[in-house]
């Protein structure tokens, strides 16, 4: 195994240890770590939303950035970007997040469903690699949202000083209502995600790129990244007494079609959820408006019905699903039929 | 000489345009990115289709010199 590897699933192991300290020490089931499920709350901690169970501005998500920040900034990688199509990037985080409250859970959370026994993750995870799949098939023919360029210092930083702010008013009781969900304490879950941002940023962690690199490159080193977290979350589950297998098909074609979404804009995106709040960390900020894309995707989703609750998957939630694999996938033709044209004249 | 300039595309795009340019197999391709994600991935991407990789820093771009082993 190379270094790059070893680091990779390093980072698997270090975030799925940290996502069952989470669970143990107050976060909800199976919810160690759920980017989407994170960005959510924090939606709501802003009353961007009004499901007042979900409304804590969830301090793992600013540390991963802020550790991200640190390390790039540390190792000089810290580098101010953007101009590549943010307002596409918006919308394609817009849908990710919107496909992810279907299944409810990112990626990442849909290997720590896996891990803790759920079978629902089973039918996401077939979706997940089929979206990623029709991605890369776009990709191969030449998709691409564009190049980016360098950008003044300031259009860095401010993601990840927002992320400070935000951080002390979650500490300081002034957004959000902290008590009414289910949660880690503040430090514990801000130091763990910092140190998962860390190690995330150095080996460049991505669910997405995971099963993406694989099929266009055949690299496996990010899938084995990856795989080492479900092998971390399966044994500590079932040490813990907290693995249940449960399975049932009630639903399973919309998991498969809610995370073939999640799949396919991460695909276009160039990284999952957890890789664009890394990203951001570092500086990039058409991952950061991506991340705000999720955010407002969350509000959406949770103000017209769209996101499911844990017994059901709603009508609108369905349409959603169905409107944004066709958005995606006109968006895919658009581009490439543009860049074919481009090419040719 | 085939060049790639994949400045600022973020992954997998370099790599996808690394992968075409290298296949029809030329002797040397160069590749130019301008961040460090980049080019590592090129470079692993080069060397697991057995090309010997020398990259120098430019500026804020990292030139990429792709030589079949």
């Amino acid at each position: 195994m190379d270094k790059t590897t070893r680091l990779t699933v390093l980072t698997g192991i270090t975030i799925g240890i940290s996502a069952l300290l989470l669970v143990a020490f107050g976060n909800p089931t199976n919810m160690g770590f759920c980017i989407a499920c994170f960005l959510r709350d924090i939606s709501g901690s802003l009353y961007l939303h009004r499901a007042s169970s979900l409304q804590y501005a969830r301090p793992e998500i600013f540390g991963l950035v802020l550790g991200s920040f640190i390390i790039s900034s540390f190792k000089k990688e810290f580098k101010a970007t953007s101009g590549s199509s943010g307002v596409i990037r918006f919308f394609l985080g817009f849908l990710m997040m919107s496909g992810a409250l279907v299944f409810l859970g990112c990626p990442l959370r849909m290997v720590l469903r896996l891990g803790g026994g759920d079978g629902k993750a089973i039918f996401a995870l077939v979706g997940f690699t089929l979206g990623i799949a029709f991605g890369c098939y776009f990709l191969n023919q030449g998709f691409t949202l564009g190049r980016s360029y360098t950008q003044k210092k300031e259009n860095g930083t401010i993601f990840p000083i927002i992320c400070i702010l935000l951080a002390f008013l979650c500490f300081f009781g002034l957004i959000g209502i902290a008590e009414e969900e289910a949660h880690a304490p503040f430090f514990l879950s801000l130091l763990l995600a910092v140190g998962c941002g860390m190690i995330a940023q150095r080996s460049r962690f991505c669910m997405v790129g995971g099963i993406r690199d694989y099929i266009l490159f055949r690299d496996n080193h990010l899938f084995l990244g990856s795989f080492s977290l479900f092998v971390v979350v399966l044994i500590g589950n079932i040490i813990l007494g907290n693995f249940h297998f449960s399975i049932s098909l009630s639903n399973s074609i919309w998991f498969i079609l809610s995370m073939a979404l999640v799949g396919l804009s991460g695909a276009l995106l160039g990284g999952c959820p957890l890789r664009q709040l890394i990203l951001a960390g570092e500086g990039n900020g058409d991952s950061a408006i991506t991340v705000l894309g999720m955010i407002v995707g969350a509000a959406i989703s949770h103000n017209f019905g769209m996101a499911s609750s844990p017994t059901t998957v709603t009508a609108s939630g369905k349409i959603e699903v169905i409107v944004g694999l066709i958005f995606c996938t006109l968006l895919a033709i658009i581009v490439i039929y543009k860049q074919k044209k481009e090419l040719k004249v | 000489m085939i060049e790639v300039d994949a400045r600022g595309l973020s992954c997998p795009i370099p790599v996808v345009k690394t992968k075409k340019a290298l296949s029809s197999k030329p002797d040397e391709a160069t590749v130019t990115v301008d961040n460090i994600a980049a080019l590592e991935n090129v470079t692993r991407y080069a060397q697991a289709m057995k090309y010997e990789v020398q990259s120098r820093a430019d500026g804020e771009d990292f030139i990429l010199h792709l030589t079949k082993k």
